[in-house]
């Protein structure tokens, strides 16, 4: 059931690099982070590559297969022709630091510019009480594994690394849409999405969807949702309050 | 290269449950803290978690509460468990997941809004808070933002993020310093992503490292699991206790070979699913261990009836405890009634509808629908045991998680006691909670105790500093080899079931690896190179696989998870004998001693029955409990 399979992985570190050749041997049901882990084992031991899991939970292992963002660890080598080449490379929005490893040290930052979980001050722990059918949006969001391929792959800041300043990038801007949805969360959020994190920057055009391992719905239940609360409190600012009061009584 | 140096109050080894539970409470108690870990923020093991935490709330049925708790957790752990542990988590275990919902965590909910509850393995009532399939990345999740959420508030107070507490990614602790007074006084290690050596200056250091289930060839584990924090501690001169202890989880991937180990989730069997062997049986009744007899169904149809009626049946018998469990299976493969692969199997594709399934175990039917071409809602999966979890670790002080080498001390996965011979599912979740908040405490409150900061010693650092550039400057074997190595010595030898002969044979196959290992060399630059990395955690696995060969050699008897061949019974008489392991400070050798446990505290003891009570204990003791029941 085995066979050889050709692969070429970027290979370099300190901002030079480039494609090396392997041949390595694969065997039935491994998946392309496993072949890596045997060009380590025999090949190439300082061959670096993020991973945890092993089944797609932990978001470590991203990388690009033939120029798509994919975790390593969930695509499986009978996806490809037995004599195709296989190319891995890094992901390309983010610095490498080397071979597949990448300074992914953006989504850190931008993790921290988001304003935390904001619950009013009267309800002390244990006393929560949400239906299922309230908290069912936000944890849709919730199952993101920071794997940061949305990031990666949205155009605004994929060639522009002018952009990255003021965009937080589909993740984050998720996040403040799952914050915005939190049945307790009374944070004012809209304003600061379109005027601190860039929501504007996105014309919608759900490449961060399609790349999502978790086939969370990006663009279509978090961002464009969250345009339309923008826009609609832009015209009238009592739909907000109405809103938040809303939000409190119904979670009661 | 010089090395970075930092200084801090608290250093937490460790970004999972238990070491960001320590780290928020070391800052929430105005300690300057230092988070390290060998992944990037969010990616620690805890993030693979998937049925839940339990905490007696009664939320699902209200008869539950921390005696409850308390009874199930002794008895899974064969009344082995420290019981102060197992006590300060029974009731505090509650607390600590309402203040995860307060800090943004959205659990699955109950009708009337309140945390949804399922049931799991040992567990009396449904006591898992969970969140599909997927609650430890909750939990880590809820936690990584709540440590922002801090430095947040720092943030606006002293215009510095990272005023009072960081978080040092993807860098390896390799050594703990101590003063000359032998107190705690550092850490060092290196970065992964630079290869630069790291000195953190501090009098309190909380071990959060996790596990060793990469010493084994099958296991659910990840790369991360090579025993670090139980090695630091030994080195140091802490002790571990019950390192025979391991978790064999009963339902792990079989096939394809790639994914072999990769966890099956217990909720599988909680929500409805059922073990079955090659001829269609359901094997389960045929295993239910005499200790267990009154509280599990006998029949399928009164196991059936359970999941809708608990006040009027027993229990399923696949919801045993997991060495049970584990045991069975292993006992049906060998008898040649296995799958084709090897396993048994494990069936829910005809206990509930598809929808339902997908909608309550998504990243499992996510999980064989990707990695094994199964649907899961249509056909059974094949399933084995699988090294999950160290039931033995770092020896604590119960209330401030304290080692007994001065300003250490670890909380989770690396600690040992809280769960005896064998853990139950969702017992983790809950305790790296309870006993990570304690240990940050526990931190805080030592170094509000000193009078001044200990001092490292410069010959520490260098001898620290040579032995991590050691492999880079030998040309030598190829580390991975002696890694594989290992792992089928440990796999073969002394896994589920052990014999004396064959644990002998391990301890020689380690000590010859031991050699082979001081000569493992690594090629390449110190920029995130793998194999240097490999090269250092060899000498973590070696120095805890010894520990877990030498002890489970010592005790001859079979409890939870330490099955031995040639000595199958459970008996009262080991039950009171801790085996404490420790090492010489330059871990060259690792002793085995007894040690007796102490006994339960009376208002505890009487919480169970006579009978139950003298399935576990000498006579001697139950001559102590009738007198603490006729003073109570
Ligand atoms: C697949 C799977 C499913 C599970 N499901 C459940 C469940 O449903 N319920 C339950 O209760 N339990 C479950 N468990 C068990 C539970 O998840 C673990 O026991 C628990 O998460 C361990 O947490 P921890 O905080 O002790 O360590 P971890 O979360 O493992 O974190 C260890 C940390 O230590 C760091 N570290 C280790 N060594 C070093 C070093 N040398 N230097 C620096 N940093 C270091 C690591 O980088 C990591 O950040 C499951 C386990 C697995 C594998
Ligand atoms: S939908 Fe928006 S956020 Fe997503 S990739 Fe397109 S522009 Fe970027
Ligand atoms: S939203 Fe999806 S693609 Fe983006 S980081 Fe999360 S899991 Fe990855
Ligand atoms: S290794 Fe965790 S997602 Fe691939």
């Amino acid at each position: 059931m085995s066979y050889k399979a050709k692969f070429r992985i970027w290979r370099g570190e300190g901002g030079e690099g480039r494609l090396e050749d392997f041949t390595v041997e694969v065997n039935e049901g491994e998946v392309v982070l496993d072949i890596i882990h045997r060009l380590q084992a025999t090949q190439a031991p300082d061959l670096a590559v993020r991973w945890n899991c092993k089944a797609g939970k932990c978001g470590s292992c991203s990388m690009e297969i033939n120029g798509k963002p994919k975790l390593g660890c969930m695509t499986r080598m009978s996806t490809f022709g037995e004599d195709e080449v296989i190319t891995v490379t890094p992901m390309r929005t983010f610095p490498v630091i080397k071979d597949l490893v990448t300074d992914v040290s953006f989504n850190y930052q931008k993790a921290r510019e988001i304003p935390s979980f904001t619950p009013p001050s009267d309800v002390r722990p244990g006393e929560y009480r949400m239906k299922q059918i309230d908290v069912e949006r936000s944890q849709e969001f919730r199952k993101c594994i920071e794997c940061f391929m949305c990031n990666n792959v949205c155009h605004v800041i994929r060639d522009h690394d002018e952009n990255k300043q003021a965009f937080a990038g589909p993740r984050f801007l998720m996040q403040i849409a799952e914050l915005d949805m939190h049945p307790y969360d009374v944070a004012d959020r809209q304003d600061s999405a379109q005027d601190e994190h860039g929501l504007g920057y996105c014309n919608i055009t759900k490449c961060c969807t399609e790349v999502c391992p978790e086939h969370i719905k990006i663009t279509d239940n978090a961002l464009i949702p969250m345009k339309e609360r923008v826009v609609d409190r832009r015209y009238d600012p009592l739909v907000w309050l109405g809103n938040k009061i809303f939000k409190r009584s119904a979670a009661k | 290269m010089d090395i970075e140096r930092h200084e801090f109050d608290v250093v937490v080894i460790g970004a999972g449950g238990a070491g960001l539970r320590a780290a928020i409470e070391a800052r929430q108690q105005g300690k300057k803290t230092a988070i390290v870990c060998k992944s990037l923020f969010g990616k620690a093991h805890t993030v693979m978690a998937e049925g839940g935490a339990a905490a007696a709330m009664g939320n699902v049925n209200p008869a539950d509460n921390w005696q409850v708790h308390f009874r199930d957790t002794m008895r899974g752990g064969k009344f082995l468990n420290n019981w102060r542990m197992a006590e300060l988590h029974a009731k505090e275990a509650p607390d600590r997941v309402w203040e995860l919902e307060a800090w943004g965590a959205l659990f699955d909910r109950t009708k009337d809004g309140k945390i949804s509850q399922r049931n799991f393995g040992g567990h009396e009532y449904p006591r898992l808070a969970h969140v599909g399939d997927r609650t430890g990345l909750e939990m880590i999740r809820t936690l990584q933002q709540r440590v922002v959420a801090l430095q947040q508030e720092d943030y606006a107070v002293h215009g510095d993020y990272e005023a009072y507490i960081k978080v040092f990614a993807e860098c390896t602790v390799t050594r703990l310093l101590k003063d000359d007074a032998g107190a705690i006084a550092g850490t060092f290690g290196y970065r992964r992503e630079t290869g630069r050596l790291m000195l953190i200056e501090a009098p309190a250091v909380v071990l959060a490292t996790g596990g060793i289930g990469k010493s084994y060839v099958v296991t659910s584990n990840s790369w991360e699991y090579t025993g670090d924090g139980h090695a630091l501690a030994l080195l140091a001169g802490a002790r571990l206790i019950n390192m025979e202890f391991i978790q064999f989880h009963p339902t792990g991937m079989v096939w394809p070979p790639s994914v072999r180990g990769i966890l099956v989730t217990e909720s599988v069997r909680g929500d409805g699913g059922v073990l079955r062997n090659s001829e269609g049986k359901r094997f389960m009744f045929d295993y239910i261990p005499e200790v267990f007899k009154d509280k599990y169904a006998t029949t399928e149809e009164e196991a059936d009836r359970w999941y809708t009626d608990q006040a009027g049946n027993r229990r399923p018998p696949e919801l045993l405890p997991r060495d049970e469990v584990a045991r069975a299976i292993n006992s049906e493969v060998k008898a040649g009634r296995g799958s084709p692969q090897g396993g048994v199997f494990l069936d829910v594709s005809s206990r509930l509808p598809a929808e339902e399934i997908r909608r309550r175990l998504p990243s499992m039917h996510h999980q064989f629908k990707e990695l094994a071409d199964v649907d899961i809602t249509a056909e059974p999966m094949q399933v084995g045991p699988t090294c999950h979890y160290v039931m033995g670790g770092v020896e604590v002080d119960a209330d401030t998680a304290a080692a007994s080498v001065p300003g250490l001390f670890a909380a989770g996965e690396v600690s040992g006691g809280m769960h005896g011979s064998n853990r139950l599912g969702g017992n983790s979740l809950s305790d790296l909670l309870v006993f990570g908040r304690r240990a940050g405490a526990g931190a805080a409150a030592y170094i509000d105790g000193l009078e001044r900061r200990p001092a490292v010693p410069d010959d520490a650092v260098a001898e620290a500093q040579a032995e991590v550039l050691a492999p880079l400057e030998r040309p030598g074997e190829n580390p991975y080899e002696v890694h594989h190595e290992l792992q089928r010595t440990m796999n073969e030898l002394v896994g589920i079931i052990r014999r004396a002969g064959e644990m002998a044979e391990a301890l020689e196959a380690v000590e010859k690896l031991r050699e082979r290992a001081k000569g493992v060399g690594a090629a390449g630059s110190r920029i995130y190179n793998p194999g240097w990395h490999l090269c250092l955690d060899l000498r973590n696995m070696l120095l805890v696989s010894e520990c877990v060969a030498r002890a489970a050699l010592a005790r001859q008897e079979s409890r939870g998870g330490h099955t031995r061949d040639d000595y199958p019974d459970m008996t009262a008489d080991w039950r009171r004998r801790l085996l404490v392991c420790t090492a010489a400070p330059d871990g060259t050798s690792v002793n085995v001693q007894e040690q007796v446990q102490p006994s339960m505290r009376a208002d505890l003891i009487t919480l169970f029955e006579r009978g139950e009570l003298s399935k576990y204990l000498t006579d001697e003791e139950m001559a102590e409990y009738d007198l603490a029941v006729k003073e109570s």
